[in-house]
């Protein structure tokens, strides 16, 4: 909404500076989004008169002027590229040092082929008044009396255009009254009285019926039409002043029948429409569109109606779309001698979704959607009918008025309390009282018991927190004090809850374990996500932004893949990414799942990266993951070593080198494992990458432990170790041979390490290999006899042949 | 006597010659063992004892113990000696080039996204003053997202919302990803009953991309339900939590009346940007207010007995006003240089008692 200082004093009597006017607009809720003053722009742009045009010696194309820029001074000597430069000719001149804002220089002095030019002669879009840039300004001649004046004061232009944000709330403030209104309970000045019409001299009556053609159930969509006809008008250009504001308000003036409806939209927030009477066959029907009805919109372009659209139509079909856009078949051109006025209310959500459809955006539209005050149908068409017989001549026929405003004089209970109750600050009865009548609200009953009548003009205005935010907002927020917020007594509780706590200690275990914490697109790929167990339909999204954000993610190795490859492509290869954050295996609140997962890639390993005089670092692989997840599910609190590792991880990871760690059959703890070459080649990956996933929300919760630590139990006995190796089948599991040993002798045997693992020499040919253990064995209560080891040494060594038909190896 | 005398000493002279001339370990434990040792010259001394007159024996034997003491001695001293003379040897050959560069090891490079940790800060914060912290889905219902936040389908904030949906079910209703964290304050509305202090940090979603807009992005709500807090305790909590987030003693705070279908009174909050050290300039950084009666009666909660306020504010503006970061796109790139540049050791971790961020 943007309009200048002089309209709004139209309506507002104020001797505030423009300065202050827009930080009140601001604190008020109509938000100031900039405030253009021409006067700052250009006031060094002078009336000057082309005394004398020769040609420019050296160029075919400029000539060189002599310009009077002030009574009695010298002349001044030009050089001008305008086709229109002439003797004689008044136009605008702009000195040296004038910055152009139309071509963004600031003029120098420098000769123009070898002719120096004092200045320049100015278009109207090196003033960025309008587009028009073939010639200079050709100023009326009688202007010579005004050489020496700035232009934008003798062209009425001298007048700040302040632009509004406005929010949906306010269809009043879509009219500059509306805007003075506020202003003017906020103490920013008087809003002057409503001018006074000349009383009308209806001549004839309207020959042109208007009907509204609905059933009661769409009788919303147009409740009431007002017409009138006004015949033997002149319709040619609306005077400038009437033209200055429109173009300030970013308007194209058309004629002044058009010119005259857009200006009492911008004006008052009402729309009209104008009409050539001559052009409409038979009556004007309000009606609901029939489908596949076309009309030819004054747009130009041709749109197709359907029956949840209030049209107008004459007996012929459609005119145009009803509060949103006018027909080019009857619209006013200069040749129009008769004109129909139409004032009419259109319902706010019908015109919302006709809108919505046709894409159509409009001042009309704009207004009937956020909702017209329903009580200016009449006052519109007067004020309309005198404007243009002003403008344009004629005489006005009586009204047509079909059905009736749809006003509805809400009443609401106020108790004046409640503004200290909400607000906090401490007003006057009077001062409330005083600001709801400015605004136009009125008010009768006691202060604890009012009742409080909303103008027609606020359909926002419902209940008591409303008429609290009114008062408020005038008021001034800066005196609500503020006020400390109770809180309880002593040192702050924690409030985190366990799963909260949980993922931010994972976040940081993760931190520390060389990763860096990515945050990646919840949607992605369609291909992606279908990849990795998602893509179902219901997750996606029905208009993505794009291809590659359309589906909802099922898990987090996906964006972080892609991460790799993106680092990759910038040069960076050995990645340790994670991410910590949501997922979606359906559509319900339940499906969706907080997962911590990480990629390492290339050799991306714990210890560091890449090569190093200490040893290079080998690619990555399933150990640097299993012992990522390990780590970080003892973080949390879960014992790893009780959870089992199964071999079936999704089919995303390498099946020889991925395992899942679950308690029980159905409760996946997490993945692990390299990355199945074939996904890093769908997802273009090029290096070796190993990933995992863990499901926070499957941990097992943390036993709530009492806060003192159980006593630390020490043996003064030394533990004793034996190392044993096994020669096993090759697809016997380390943990079985290292189960069966831990589990032989519960009480006794403290640890069981693996030191190592050999698969080669005659071993392979048989199908076998070697695992060595060392088992820590920690006496009790006395040292125990050498006799005593080798009973338990070889209890383990029968309990791992029984497990894993494995022997000593001799 | 005196030639037994002569004898010792002659002995000692001759071994202390010996062990002082041992040039290393090997030789010095010979003569240990030709001195000291079961046959060594010491050693045999003694064996003599027993064929001396009984009154000679007493200071016979004191003597050579006096003797072998005295060889002991001498042979630990040069032994020592030796020793040291060793190790200088020893450590002489051993010499590492230190210049040489080491890994620094996880820690180092390990990072936390500047989202993330500006939510730890937020977090702190408000936990302070008693505000837990609620979550929500992403994929929402149009009644949560909007209906019960007094949104209805026609209202022309609807539309502004850019609103991401997924494909209509049989029934016509269709789901969408959440457009604001507001969704959240309805769940724990219906879920708890007041008093109620919380904040829902999280994802939102709308159709928006271009230099300073991402089509996801993050914020946090808050929400407070008794039944006494006003505007004037709204606006105490958001100036302490800007001063104690931005970590200076005072901030300049303006304060707007704006419009939200789901707050009445509404406002918008813009902050004197001194705050990150731009004087002159104000920023806009939430939208809050008293929330409205309808979205209370909503949620089953009466309108004239509780009310509250909320405040909505997008945590990647908060962290790139913070921390000087200038491109909200970068945020979701995945970049390692970026993550790297802007993250946060995970050693940093903010609280009230050591700095949120120092």
């Amino acid at each position: 909404m943007k309009f200048t200082l002089s309209w709004l004093k139209d309506h507002l009597d104020t001797d505030k500076s423009v300065d202050e006017l827009a930080t009140t607009l601001s604190a008020i809720g109509l938000e100031v989004e900039g405030v253009e003053d021409p006067g700052k722009s250009l006031s060094a742009f002078k009336i000057a008169r082309i005394v004398e045009a020769k040609k420019h010696p050296n160029a075919d194309k400029l000539q060189i002027v002599q310009v009077e820029i002030a009574k009695g001074q010298p002349l001044m000597e030009v050089v001008c590229g305008a086709p229109n430069a002439r003797a004689g000719m008044v136009a605008v001149f702009a000195p040296l040092g004038t910055y152009i804002p139309g071509s963004k220089i600031t003029l120098e002095k420098k000769p123009v082929r070898g002719v120096v030019s004092n200045g320049m002669m100015c278009s109207a879009a090196e003033l960025e008044l309008s587009e028009e840039s073939d010639g200079i300004l050709d100023l009326p001649s009688e202007w010579a009396d005004k050489v020496g004046e700035a232009y934008i004061d003798a062209a009425g232009l001298n007048d700040p255009i302040i632009e509004v944000k406005l929010t949906p709330n306010r269809p009043d403030c879509t009219g500059v009254r509306g805007i003075a209104r506020d202003l003017a309970a906020a103490g920013m000045g008087t809003l002057k009285p409503e001018p006074k019409l000349a009383p009308l001299n209806e001549a004839f009556d309207c020959k042109i019926p208007v009907k509204l053609e609905f059933t009661p159930e769409t009788a919303n969509a147009c409740p009431v039409f007002a017409a009138r006809t006004i015949r033997n008008v002149t319709n040619s250009a609306s005077p400038d002043w009437m033209q200055n504001r429109l173009k300030a308000a970013g308007l194209r003036p058309i004629n002044a029948l058009v010119d005259v409806t857009n200006y009492i939209s911008l004006d008052r927030g009402r729309p009209l429409h104008v009409y050539d009477a001559h052009k409409i066959k038979g009556a004007l029907h309000a009606r609901l569109g029939k489908n596949g009805e076309k009309f030819l919109a004054l747009d130009g372009k041709e749109y197709t109606v359907d029956d949840t659209m209030c049209v107008i139509a004459d007996d012929t079909g459609p005119l145009g779309l009803g509060g949103v856009m006018g027909g080019e078949s009857t619209g006013c051109t200069p040749e129009t001698k008769a004109v129909l006025i139409e004032s009419a209310y259109f319902d706010p959500v019908r015109t919302a979704a006709t809108g919505r459809k046709t894409g159509l955006v409009t001042d009309a539209r704009y207004r009937f959607e956020r909702g017209v005050d329903p009580a200016s149908v009449r006052p519109g068409l007067d004020l309309a009918t005198d404007m243009i017989m002003k403008f344009c001549g004629g005489e006005a026929s009586n009204d047509k008025v079909a059905g009736k405003e749809p006003i509805d004089a809400r009443v609401i209970p106020f108790d004046y309390a409640r503004v200290e109750k909400l607000s906090g600050v401490t007003l006057s009865e009077a001062e409330i009282t005083d600001i709801l009548k400015a605004l136009g609200f009125t008010i009768a009953g006691k202060p604890n018991a009012a009742k409080v009548t909303v103008p027609t003009w606020r359909p926002d205005i419902h209940g008591s927190s409303d008429l609290v935010e009114e008062v408020v907002r005038i008021a001034g927020l800066d005196r609500i004090p503020a006020t400390p917020l109770p809180r309880a007594d002593g040192i702050a509780r924690a409030v985190l809850t366990d799963k909260q706590k949980r993922a931010r200690r994972a976040r940081r275990l993760l931190a520390a374990r060389g990763f860096v914490e990515a945050v990646t697109w919840s949607f992605i790929p369609k291909g992606e996500a279908t990849h990795f167990g998602g893509g179902a339909a219901e997750l996606d999204l029905a208009n993505p932004i794009s291809v590659e954000m359309s589906s909802m993610r099922p898990g987090l190795l996906p964006g972080l893949l892609a991460s790799v490859t993106r680092n990759r492509n910038r040069g960076a290869a050995d990645v340790a990414l994670f991410e910590l954050g949501q997922a979606y295996r359906g559509e319900k609140p339940e499906d969706q799942y907080l997962s911590a997962a990480g990629v390492r890639a290339g050799t991306a390993h714990l210890s560091g990266s890449g090569r190093n005089w200490d040893g290079n670092a080998a690619p990555v692989g399933v150990f640097d993951v299993k012992a990522d997840v390990f780590a970080a599910l003892a973080a949390l609190g879960v014992d790893p070593a009780k959870a089992q590792i199964t071999r079936d991880a999704p089919h995303w990871y390498h099946p020889g080198r991925s395992g899942a760690l679950k308690l029980g059959p159905k409760t996946v703890l997490a993945y692990f494992g390299e990355v199945h070459p074939a996904t890093l080649k769908a997802l273009d990956v090029e290096a070796p990458v190993s990933a995992f996933e863990i499901f926070l929300d499957a941990l097992p919760p943390e036993k709530k432990k009492s806060r003192a630590k159980p006593p630390l139990t020490t043996s003064d006995l030394l533990p004793v170790t034996r190392d044993l190796a096994f020669i096993v089948p090759k697809d016997v599991s380390a943990g079985d041979v290292i189960k069966a040993a831990a589990n032989s002798d519960k009480a006794l045997i403290k640890a069981v390490n693996v030191f190592d693992v050999f698969e080669g020499g005659s071993l392979a040919a048989e199908g076998k290999k070697s695992v060595a253990i060392e088992v820590t064995i920690q006496p009790a209560t006395e040292t125990l006899t050498d006799q005593a080891i080798e009973t338990i040494t070889k209890k383990i060594v029968s309990d791992v042949k029984k497990a894993t038909g494995g022997d000593l190896r001799s | 006597m005196t030639d037994t005398q002569t004898d010792l000493t002659k002995l000692e002279r001759e071994l202390l010659a010996e062990i002082s001339g041992a040039s290393d370990l090997a030789t010095l434990d010979a003569v240990r063992v030709s001195s000291l040792g079961k046959k060594g010259r010491v050693s045999e001394l003694m064996s003599k004892l027993g064929s001396l007159p009984p009154e000679e024996r007493k200071t016979f034997g004191q003597t050579v113990n006096a003797l072998k003491t005295k060889v002991a001695e001498a042979l630990d001293a040069r032994k020592s000696d030796l020793e040291a003379a060793a190790l200088d040897e020893r450590l002489k050959t051993e010499r590492a080039d230190v210049t040489l560069p080491v890994r620094l090891g996880p820690v180092a490079s390990g990072r936390i996204h500047p989202v993330s940790q500006v939510l730890d800060e937020v977090v702190e914060i408000f936990a302070d003053m008693g505000f837990s912290v609620a979550e929500g889905p992403d994929v929402e219902t149009d009644e949560m997202n909007f209906d019960k936040l007094n949104i209805p389908a026609e209202h022309p904030a609807r539309q502004d919302h850019d609103t991401f949906y997924f494909s209509p079910k049989s029934d016509g209703s269709r789901l969408l990803l959440r457009t604001h964290t507001s969704p959240v304050q309805i769940r724990t509305m219906v879920s708890q009953k007041p008093p109620i202090r919380i904040i829902a940090p999280g994802r939102v979603y709308r159709m928006d991309s271009d230099q300073t807009h991402t089509p996801m992005f993050h914020q946090v709500e808050g929400l407070v339900i008794d039944e006494t807090t006003h505007m004037g305790h709204l606006k105490w909590v958001l100036q302490e939590f800007c001063k104690a987030f931005f970590e200076v003693d005072e901030v300049k705070m303006r304060f707007r009346a704006s419009h939200f279908p789901f707050t009445e009174p509404s406002m918008e909050i813009d902050i004197g940007a001194e705050a990150i050290g731009k004087p002159g300039q104000w920023l806009e950084i939430l939208g809050c207010g008293m929330v409205h009666p309808n979205v209370l009666r909503n949620c089953g909660l009466d309108p004239e007995k509780y009310q509250g306020f909320a405040f909505g504010v997008g945590l990647d503006r908060l962290t790139m006003l913070k921390y000087g970061i200038p491109d909200l796109r970068s945020f979701f790139s995945g970049d390692l240089k970026w993550l790297s540049h802007y993250g946060f050791s995970m050693l940093d971790v903010p609280t009230l008692g050591g700095g949120l961020s120092t």
